[in-house]
């Protein structure tokens, strides 16, 4: 599975949405389903599956399914 | 004190700010009741000899982790090194702290950024790591050091005191915040204890404050490591959002 696949699973199952919902556009905030508890659920399942620590400004800027591509981006991960 | 089990076997904790004192003593305790620690101060090296003499002592790991709590790209490193190295936290304990008293007119801005850099940010900086690893375990112990001074006052430490009140109300916020998680989070709040920096202050001061204990006599590090044991423990698996007071019944 590429990086985007696995991330796009992440913000599905982290944030109980179906896969075609999970675009760049999707913005913290934007549902009720990605709320501030679901954020940390997210980030969770972020740091295990990629095997990394968000660091604390990172987790306050994972503002969008494409922010936190950029971010990913950071600690290695290839999109 | 004597135990009959050992009440912290198989899990693994990280102590702050342990390489004398209070710290010193949670530190013992918890190696004593069969944890593997992660023992923390800010000087290089300062730890090396008391990890090696506990682990013979008590064959547990006692790992040495030396980074200031008050960086926060430092408090990330360690934590990540604790996830590599353990891959689990049960317990933190927040201990690493500074003392600097000062009158109201006297207390200048660089003494206020020492004391709000380590007591409150760098207790927050350690929860914020730690949380992230326990929420994910779904269990975990925070344990945070108030004083007795952050509930009740003390001339000459609007400062101090005013670091340790805030670390009653992060303390209470994160226990909201976790509990949903299963993380507890409680403070302790020592009183007038036998430590360097109690046996620092003047003579009479220091009678003042043995007299002002009900209990007639000075804690100990082993008084306050022995809360930090309890609430570490399984047998505390009901307690979250507490400031215990361990302090002989002082009067401040």
């Amino acid at each position: 599975m590429d990086s985007t696949s696995k991330l796009k699973q992440v913000f599905a199952d982290s944030l109980g949405l179906p896969l075609e919902q999970i675009t760049d556009d999707l913005k913290y905030h934007s549902l009720p389903e990605w709320d501030s508890i679901a954020h940390m659920s997210l980030v969770a399942a972020i740091d295990d599956t990629f095997s990394i620590t968000l660091s604390t400004d990172d987790v306050i800027n994972l503002s969008s399914f494409a922010a936190a591509k950029e971010i990913l981006t950071k600690y290695g991960v290839n999109f | 004190m004597v135990l009959t089990s050992k009440l912290l076997a198989g899990k693994v904790a990280l102590i702050t700010g342990c390489s004398q004192g209070i710290g010193k003593g949670i530190l013992e305790m918890f190696a004593q009741n069969g944890a593997a620690v992660f023992a923390n101060d800010v000087v290089e090296g300062s730890l090396d000899s008391i990890a090696t003499a506990l682990t013979d002592k008590y064959q547990v790991e006692i790992t040495p982790l030396y980074f200031d709590v008050s960086n926060s790209e430092q408090v990330k490193q360690a934590f990540d090194k604790v996830k590599a190295h353990s891959e689990k936290l049960d317990v933190l304990v927040n201990n690493a702290g500074i003392m600097i008293d000062a009158l109201l007119p006297m207390i200048s801005p660089d003494i206020l950024t020492k004391l709000f850099s380590v007591n409150v940010f760098g207790t927050i900086y350690c929860m914020q790591y730690a949380s992230r690893i326990m929420m994910k375990q779904k269990q975990g112990s925070i344990i945070n050091l108030a004083s007795i001074v952050g509930v009740e006052g003390n001339i000459g430490q609007v400062a101090y005191s005013g670091t340790k009140a805030a670390v009653v109300g992060l303390t209470k916020s994160a226990a909201k915040e976790l509990a949903r998680y299963n993380v507890r989070v409680n403070a302790i709040a020592p009183g007038f204890i036998d430590t360097a920096m109690a046996r620092s202050i003047p003579e009479q001061a220091f009678t003042e404050k043995l007299n002002a204990i009900k209990l007639g006599r000075i804690g100990t590090p082993e008084d306050i490591a022995g809360g930090a044991l309890y609430l570490a423990s399984d047998l505390a698996s009901y307690v979250t959002g507490q400031v215990i007071g361990v302090n002989g019944g002082m009067l401040v």
